[in-house]
């Protein structure tokens, strides 16, 4: 009982239930299931996204530059669709998912082979990942009608009862998942974050493995990207502006230490849901949405409370008096 | 966020001499950079050698700047603060409700500079009181002091500060040195002094180097580290009254993305993010740089957002060229 008490990722379940409990004393109508399923689909994006951060972030690394990658992918998709409205929508997602490796690539490789302290190369990027969009569109805007249909139509459709982006990012767990626990890489991730030293010792690439943690978040980033501009049906440079901290905050509150080596993928879709629960429950119990910033704030600051009292308990630090001033 | 260096310290036979050492100083590269920027700027521009313009060009960097040198000890400590364009935010949002109170010029001031303290004895507790990493700390009160002016003001604007008001944003102390101006000069003399020239400032540089060591020499590094976010969000304070007496009104958005801009001018200056070394002359040239750049821009009509990717390329290339440039001595000595 006690050690089911310690599980992150219970108590996350468990904050989250009495989150929606609340909420449906409130209103109950929200925790109708096509409601809950429509809170789920309003999430997708933010799951998918905070999944590439979330290996970054096992690595030791920060990726802050995801929202930008995503407002770049999402344009130039944007911009694919209306000069060639004819070309499939596959093509259109994976040259949104290679612009964003690419992005992700340019990040890693500064961090891998330059290594310069990843906050400052995201940091850097974040602003000039942006300024391309402005260059590329001078600041002007694709609206929905210059988009085709069947790029708008994409997310939406309807597959066994869910919108398709759903189901995006249900495989997108799954995948991810899978990597994380089942493969050479997956486990990379932890080991280099764990302790860099002894991964080298043991025949890890730390630079290397860091290298693709970037190129996984650009990645998802750019897929993110498509997802986003097709299902508002509008791209501008300010898309997703700030939401890079969003995603950061899913992953705090996912458990996700922010001195790597420790979280999970539950832990990050779980923080993404809870961001989300609260996002879609502010309008209906008569909360400004002005209100959501300042608790995303206070639920950060929360949650990277509750896991560092967690984490060292476990007593992973040695001279613990010393590094805990 | 600790870094690994895997790679064996090279340690030379004998140090270089004082002189040496003063012209190979990053200092001094920023120096011909800034005067070669002054050079170019007036070239390009019969505009910009008027006092009266470069007077103006100071506003462009002078409240970053306050900010820059508290957050240079800061990250010499080996920690970093986000949130202070979001303390500047907030601490705004609450003279402008003063002024809604009917408070005047003075008791604004006390808002302002309060507020800016509270916000940072807030991170400071946070980060010290309960040891968490500053950054996530820093970037979740980001969120929660913009937040606040979000939540207070919603899409309003609080304008109507009192005409004496505007004098710490629009006066001049004399000629064309404004107080703006003035304030950078003197907080940049006493910032100086403060990090190279006392008991305290050692002890920023012992702490950012290695903590554990620091702990174990007697320095209390808790209250010092403390003493450095209440410093950032009280320079916050400041830098909120100057900007918001210069632009007269508030918005939940002011200052937005400033965090980054003070990051960059402080890196520029060639404090290590990772801690441990850096000077104030740094940041204060690099303010100048960053300054006459963007105003340089402005009169040759290039927008906002053009100069924001030339800031993040510098902020990335400030740090790789250093990099690129020692590797490639090292191959040329093998």
């Amino acid at each position: 009982m006690a050690k089911l008490l310690k599980n992150r990722e219970l108590l996350l379940v468990g904050a989250i239930l009495v989150l929606i409990a609340l909420i449906a004393w409130r209103f109950p109508p929200f925790v109708a299931p096509a409601n809950l399923a429509r809170v789920y689909n309003d999430t997708s994006i933010l799951i998918i996204l905070a999944l590439g951060q979330m290996a970054v972030i096992l690595t030791r690394c920060i990726d802050l530059s995801m929202a930008a990658n995503l407002a770049l992918s999402g344009m130039v998709a944007a911009m694919l669709n209306a000069a060639f409205p004819g070309l499939p929508i596959p093509v259109i997602i994976l040259s949104a998912m290679a612009l964003g490796a690419i992005l992700g690539m340019i990040n890693g490789a500064l961090v891998w082979k330059l290594d310069i302290p990843p906050i400052v190369v995201t940091l850097g990027t974040l602003t000039i990942y942006r300024g391309l969009i402005f260059l590329l569109t001078n600041g002007k805007w694709i609206n929905a009608h210059q988009m085709s249909d069947a790029f708008k139509s994409f997310p939406r459709a309807d597959l066994a009862g869910l919108p398709v982006l759903s189901w995006l990012s249900v495989v997108m767990v799954a995948v991810m998942f899978l990597v994380m626990s089942r493969t050479a890489l997956g486990r990379a991730f932890f080991a280099v974050g764990g302790n860099p030293h002894a991964a080298v010792y043991t025949g890890i690439d730390v630079g290397r493995t860091r290298f693709f943690a970037y190129c996984l978040s650009g990645t998802l980033a750019g897929l993110s990207g498509y997802l986003w501009v097709s299902r508002y049906a509008v791209a501008y440079v300010d898309i997703a502006a700030g939401f890079e901290l969003d995603i950061i905050a899913a992953c705090v509150i996912g458990g996700i230490s922010i001195a790597g080596g420790i979280g999970s993928v539950p832990g990050a879709v779980l923080g993404a849901l809870f961001l989300g629960v609260i996002k879609n429950a502010l309008p209906v119990i008569n909360i400004s949405p002005f209100a959501q910033m300042a608790i995303s704030g206070m639920v950060i600051i929360t949650a990277v409370a509750v896991n560092a009292r967690a984490e060292r308990r476990k007593g992973r630090v040695i001279l613990k008096k010393a590094e805990a001033v | 966020m600790a870094e690994t260096h895997l790679s064996p310290r090279n340690i030379p036979d004998r140090l270089e001499g004082r002189s040496a050492r003063l012209l190979k100083s990053w200092e001094s590269l920023l120096l011909v950079v800034a005067c070669l920027i002054f050079l170019g700027n007036s070239f390009a521009s019969p505009y910009f050698l008027d006092p009266w313009n470069l007077s103006d060009a100071t506003f462009n960097f002078t409240e970053k700047a306050m900010i820059a040198f508290a957050m240079a000890l800061v990250i010499i400590s080996g920690e970093i603060d986000l949130s202070v364009a979001s303390i500047i935010a907030l601490a705004s949002t609450a003279m402008g409700y003063a002024v809604q109170l009917g408070f005047d010029t003075p008791a604004l001031v006390v808002v302002g500079l309060s507020v800016g303290l509270l916000c940072g004895i807030v991170n400071g507790l946070l980060i010290t009181g309960l040891g968490l990493p500053s950054i996530v700390v820093t970037i979740g009160t980001m969120s929660l002091f913009r937040g606040l002016s979000f939540i207070i003001l919603g899409d309003q604007a609080f304008t109507g500060y009192p005409d004496s008001f505007s004098w710490f944003g629009q006066g001049y102390v004399w000629w064309v040195f404004s107080f703006e101006f003035t304030l950078f000069v003197a907080l940049a003399i006493v910032y100086g002094v403060v990090l190279h020239k006392t008991n305290f400032g050692r002890a920023v540089y012992a702490i950012g180097n290695n903590q554990t060591a620091a702990l174990f020499s007697g320095i209390r590094v808790g209250r010092v580290k403390f003493t450095l976010f209440l410093l950032t969000g009280l320079m916050a304070g400041l830098a909120s009254i100057c900007l918001t007496s210069r632009l007269g009104s508030t918005r939940p958005s002011i200052a937005l993305g400033w965090e980054l801009e003070v990051v960059t001018m402080v890196v520029l200056g060639g404090v290590s993010i990772l801690g441990g070394s850096g000077t104030i002359p740094g940041v204060v040239l690099a303010a100048l740089i960053m300054g006459m750049v963007t105003f340089g821009f402005g009169l040759l009509n290039v927008p906002g957002i053009v100069m924001s990717i030339f800031i993040g390329l510098l902020l990335i290339s400030v740090i790789a060229l250093p990099i690129l440039w020692r590797r490639a001595r090292r191959r040329l000595a093998h």
